[in-house]
């Protein structure tokens, strides 16, 4: 596996447990259309992912998050 | 043309199926008359004030009013201009000499309201590539500041001294830091760990700026707040306060050590482009300011009257915010809106005001009848509270 497909498979791990609506997730979900998680779980999913990859991801960079695929993206961008 | 009160439809949606139950709207009660801090006629009724943050009662006291009329008659009704430009008076000044002694503090900035304290300090200090690390249970006042501004923003869970800290050690290293936290959040009345959560920011090179609107006058020694309470407002960077809580009028501020502190009357848009309080207002905000650091025995009542009224509630069986009553603030957690607008109706018509608090001001969607309990709130008047609160909770099949 490359690189981001190793973080694409850590952050579906990651999402799991705050599915549940049990999405189907492929790289273009949306997280608050499709998932529809409230302000809160978004802080405790962000605080996870912060964790993992030991990294800062602030809410002006939340803000241009909308999918799964450019988490991945942000995640690649910051771990570099 | 597109309407652009569409992105409002969902709001409009939620308000008429409140309205449609036959509820008075929670959000549009006049005070008809106003007769103490305390009392006040509703629709014609007498009622009690219990959500107001007047904790300390200071809105009627003669020597506040006189301090005003004073002004009023010898400076007029208002300055008609900025702070820098001819909006500063003797009593501007005075005011924050007020705030001076009363923080013991060296710099005072006093603002025309509290929200605009906290969008001045916050979006002036913090500048891009700095980062703002607060609490997100945060005022809105404060995201307002973080919105004007262009720093980093990074919230952490409410409280979580571990989230804080490994927040401020992932900050690049050379950027500056400004965390941002309050002494009393005032949608559930409960308090930071300040000693805590300071300490792990200034060991992570971060200047600290603390809102202690709800404090002010009511916790610590002096009245000073919760860093006071605390033992540890000396290592506070900066404090943001407002005059329309335990001061009893409107303004905002922000008291400081910092040498370069002045500078920030020149640079700071919210501070600047705006007209300065009238000369009535900063008046009453002085002579308050005085007062209240000599109220330990109204301190000590306040205290009184929130464990009674917190004790009270909770025998009633009701679901509160805090354990303990850790302010004066007391939350009552109702199940959801529906249930909030009919009890907060049942208590209006027993002749009882508090806040009804909904989402999204409420952390994790709650819906909150907050009450503010006032230093001049009698022992009887609590009573009374407790006796209203028992009949519309009944009334409403809130409690057993």
């Amino acid at each position: 596996m490359s690189d981001r497909q190793q973080t694409y498979a850590k952050t579906l791990a990651m999402i799991a447990p705050f599915n549940k609506k049990g999405v189907a997730i492929t790289e273009a979900t949306r997280f608050a259309q499709d998932l529809e998680w409230d302000s809160l779980t978004v802080l405790d999913f962000v605080a996870t992912v912060e964790d993992e990859f030991d990294v800062l991801i602030s809410m002006n960079l939340q803000a241009e998050i909308e999918t799964v695929g450019q988490l991945v993206d942000a995640l690649e961008r910051l771990k570099a | 043309m597109s309407d652009l009160f569409a992105k409002f439809d969902p709001v409009i949606e939620i308000r008429e199926q409140l309205l449609a139950t036959g509820r008075t709207d929670p959000f549009n009660l006049v005070m008809e008359k106003v007769e103490s801090p305390t009392v006040a006629i509703c629709n014609g009724k007498r009622t009690i004030l219990l959500g107001t943050y007047n904790y300390m009662g200071m809105t009627f006291d003669p020597d506040v009013i006189a301090a005003g009329k004073k002004a009023l008659d010898e400076f007029g009704s208002g300055t008609t201009g900025s702070r820098v430009l001819n909006g500063t008076y003797v009593g501007h000044r005075a005011c924050e000499e007020a705030l001076k002694d009363f923080y013991a503090m060296d710099h005072a900035m006093v603002f025309s309201t509290g929200y605009q304290a906290n969008l001045g300090i916050i979006s002036t200090l913090a500048g891009k590539d700095d980062y703002i690390v607060l609490d997100i249970d945060s005022h809105a006042s404060i995201y307002d500041g973080c919105a004007l501004g262009n720093a980093q923003i990074v919230p952490f869970r409410h409280n979580d001294i571990d989230a804080l800290e490994k927040r401020l050690k992932r900050i690049p290293e050379g950027a500056g830091k400004l965390v941002v936290l309050e002494g009393v959040y005032s949608m559930l009345g409960d308090i930071a760990p300040l000693k805590e959560m300071v300490a792990v920011s200034k060991a992570n090179g971060a200047m600290v700026l603390v809102d202690e609107a709800h404090s002010m006058g009511f916790i610590g020694e002096h009245g000073r707040g919760v860093a006071e309470a605390q033992g540890i407002i000396d290592d506070v960077d900066f404090i943001i306060g407002t005059f329309s809580k335990s001061v009893g009028t409107v303004g905002g501020f922000c008291v400081s050590n910092h040498p370069k502190f002045e500078i920030l009357r020149l640079v700071c848009r919210p501070y600047v482009f705006t007209a300065s309080l009238p000369p009535s207002v900063v008046a009453t905000a002085a002579t308050s300011i005085r007062k209240l650091a000599n109220s330990a025995d109204k301190r000590a009542h306040l205290w009184e009257n929130s464990k009674r009224l917190h004790a009270g509630l909770r025998q009633l069986g009701f679901t509160l915010g805090t354990d303990e009553p850790q302010s004066a603030i007391i939350a009552v957690i109702m199940p959801d809106l529906e249930t909030g607008a009919a009890m907060w109706e049942a208590l209006l018509n027993e002749g009882l005001y508090v806040n009804l608090a909904r989402p999204p001001a409420t952390p994790a969607n709650m819906t909150l009848l907050r009450c503010s309990l006032c230093a001049l709130h009698s022992a009887d008047q609590v009573g009374e509270i407790l006796a209203m609160f028992a009949a519309a909770g009944r009334a409403t099949g809130c409690i057993d």
